[in-house]
């Protein structure tokens, strides 16, 4: 079963190498487990805009969806057996240590 | 009538029984909880009609299993998935295999264990898996459950669909999970059986009868727990639960006003149920593998011991609150902890640690209480009345209020 797993932290500032060196290390071992299925990680919400298209209108707003503290950062798929195994993952990814990941599982179509 | 009694008396005490065994079972082979009710359910109705024909059955659980699995078959084959999904037709291939074997010769497998493992998982609200628990493993009916969490059926229907849907559809393994994550998860079934029990506790006898049949559910769960899985905290949970059930019948007063253990009438304690928690407390510490609940339990213990109020060994207990502050430190143990050293080493140490929390416990109407209760001993009697006062606005329990009213009436007419 897939699931994806949205990591939400709160940017301050540069990223630092060890952080990119333990996503590294993380991304290494799902693969290495036959887990990773793909990931990416996302640039500063300063960045997004936030599209609705009403009556036929598009609509844009500067920004994230939500304005909170954590914002979306990154996610990975991952292939595991249960929700227990994607639990098991999430809490290695290392933003857990500081911010919060949520996993839902992809819808199977 | 046969030796197994009347069929409608057989299935009667079968579905008291066996149901959440049965259930287990059928989760376990179907991999869904809806259609595991419904087809146990349907086997049910079955049942009501054969055994008045027939008699009961030797083994009237495998009975219910089998035919519950045929009614299942029945239902997969009858839903247009099973046509399209290979994964429907699979299990369809093994519930075929399963149904050839002679289950009645057999003793159908116990798999409640992970019954409540699915139940407990800690990836749902803790309201879900309270509501889930009392409907799969005790078998409430959703009304029931309701009326004792006070809500509406609609909201509680709502909350066990969800609780379902997410197990099934975020995949939660029907397992007992193996490693260190398990005592994790153990301590999330304790504590969902402990929340059962705490909120049929809170609520005195006329308030809601239904509530206080939330203990013996508790108890019972307790129970089947330690018996599938003997933990000594498990056995620790259901020495404490027992322990403090043995106080129920001495808890309120013929007006159903709330009375607190120094003032409790002692011959009314059950004394076999503390008989049997002591023992199976002891049994579990000398696992010496210690833990929370084994030691508010030998707090308890502690209490019962007493043939009067006075004769409370009070420093043991200001210890073993010592020692459950270690375990968990929380304000609230810091809270009991400084009422106990009150008693054992004067109100003055009490005052000063209970002093240490009041900050954290700002609102918090059993802290108000305690320190209404330490002040009016040592004599300080209108702080004593402020403090009743502040307790009493923060009373939620009628019993409970009306206590406390009482108490602060009595300082105010001594002042």
């Amino acid at each position: 079963m897939r699931y994806m797993a949205l990591i939400y932290n709160t940017e301050d500032g540069e990223p630092n190498p060890e952080v990119f060196e333990a996503y590294g290390a993380f991304t290494q071992e799902m693969v290495a487990k036959g887990i990773f299925v793909s990931g990416d990680a996302l640039q500063d919400s300063h960045t997004a805009t936030c599209v609705s298209v009403r009556n036929g209108k598009t609509n844009l707003k500067d920004g994230p969806f939500a304005e909170t503290k954590e914002q979306l950062g990154g996610y990975y798929i991952l292939e595991c057996a249960n929700l227990d195994e994607a639990i098991e993952c999430a809490a290695k990814i290392p933003g857990a240590a500081n911010g919060t990941i949520e996993v839902r599982p992809v819808l199977a179509l | 009538m046969t030796r197994f009694g009347a069929p409608d008396e057989v299935l009667a005490h079968i579905y008291r029984k066996d149901a959440s065994g049965v259930l287990s079972v059928l989760i376990s082979q179907l991999r869904d909880f809806d259609l595991a009710e419904d087809a146990l359910h349907d086997a049910i109705a079955q049942a009501v009609v054969a055994w008045r024909r027939t008699g009961p059955p030797r083994n009237g659980a495998a009975w219910l299993l089998t035919a519950a699995r045929r009614r299942a078959i029945d239902r997969i084959r009858k839903s247009s998935r099973a046509r399209d999904d290979a994964t429907q037709r699979l299990l369809l291939a093994q519930l075929e295999n399963q149904s050839q074997a002679n289950e009645e010769d057999q003793p159908i497998p116990d798999e409640r264990l992970r019954l409540i493992f699915t139940c407990c998982h800690p990836a749902l609200s803790q309201e879900a898996r309270v509501a889930l628990t009392l409907r799969t493993l005790c078998g409430l009916s959703t009304q029931e459950i309701a009326r004792a969490y006070l809500v509406s059926d609609a909201t509680m229907s709502q909350r066990i669909v969800r609780a379902k849907a997410k197990i099934r559809d975020a995949a939660i393994p029907y397992e007992v999970p193996e490693g260190p994550a398990q005592a994790e998860r153990l301590s999330s079934v304790l504590d969902v059986i402990y929340l059962i029990f705490n909120e049929g506790f809170a609520a005195t006898e006329g308030e809601s009868p239904t509530r206080a049949d939330l203990c013996i559910e508790a108890i019972r769960l307790g129970r089947l727990l330690y018996q599938l899985k003997p933990h000594p905290e498990s056995g620790g949970l259901l020495a404490l639960m027992m322990l403090h059930d043995a106080r129920r019948g001495a808890r309120t007063d013929s007006f159903n006003e709330y009375i607190p253990i120094s003032e409790q009438d002692r011959s009314l304690w059950n004394q076999e149920l503390i008989a049997q928690g002591t023992q199976l407390l002891h049994f579990c510490l000398g696992q010496k593998r210690p833990a929370p609940f084994q030691i508010q339990a030998a707090i308890s213990a502690v209490h019962s011991e007493a043939a009067h109020a006075e004769d409370t060994d009070w420093p043991q207990i200001a210890g073993l609150y010592r020692a459950l502050e270690e375990a968990t430190p929380s304000p609230v143990v810091t809270l009991n902890r400084a009422v106990a050293v009150a008693h054992a080493h004067g109100t003055a140490k009490g005052l000063a640690l209970l002093e240490t929390v009041a900050q954290d416990l700002d609102g918090y109407q059993p802290f108000y209480a305690a320190q209404a209760e330490l002040l009016r001993r040592s004599g300080q009697l209108s702080e004593a009345a402020t403090a009743y006062t502040r307790a009493i606005d923060l009373s939620t329990n009628t019993a409970e209020r009306t206590f406390l009213i009482k108490k602060r009436s009595e300082i105010t007419a001594q002042a």
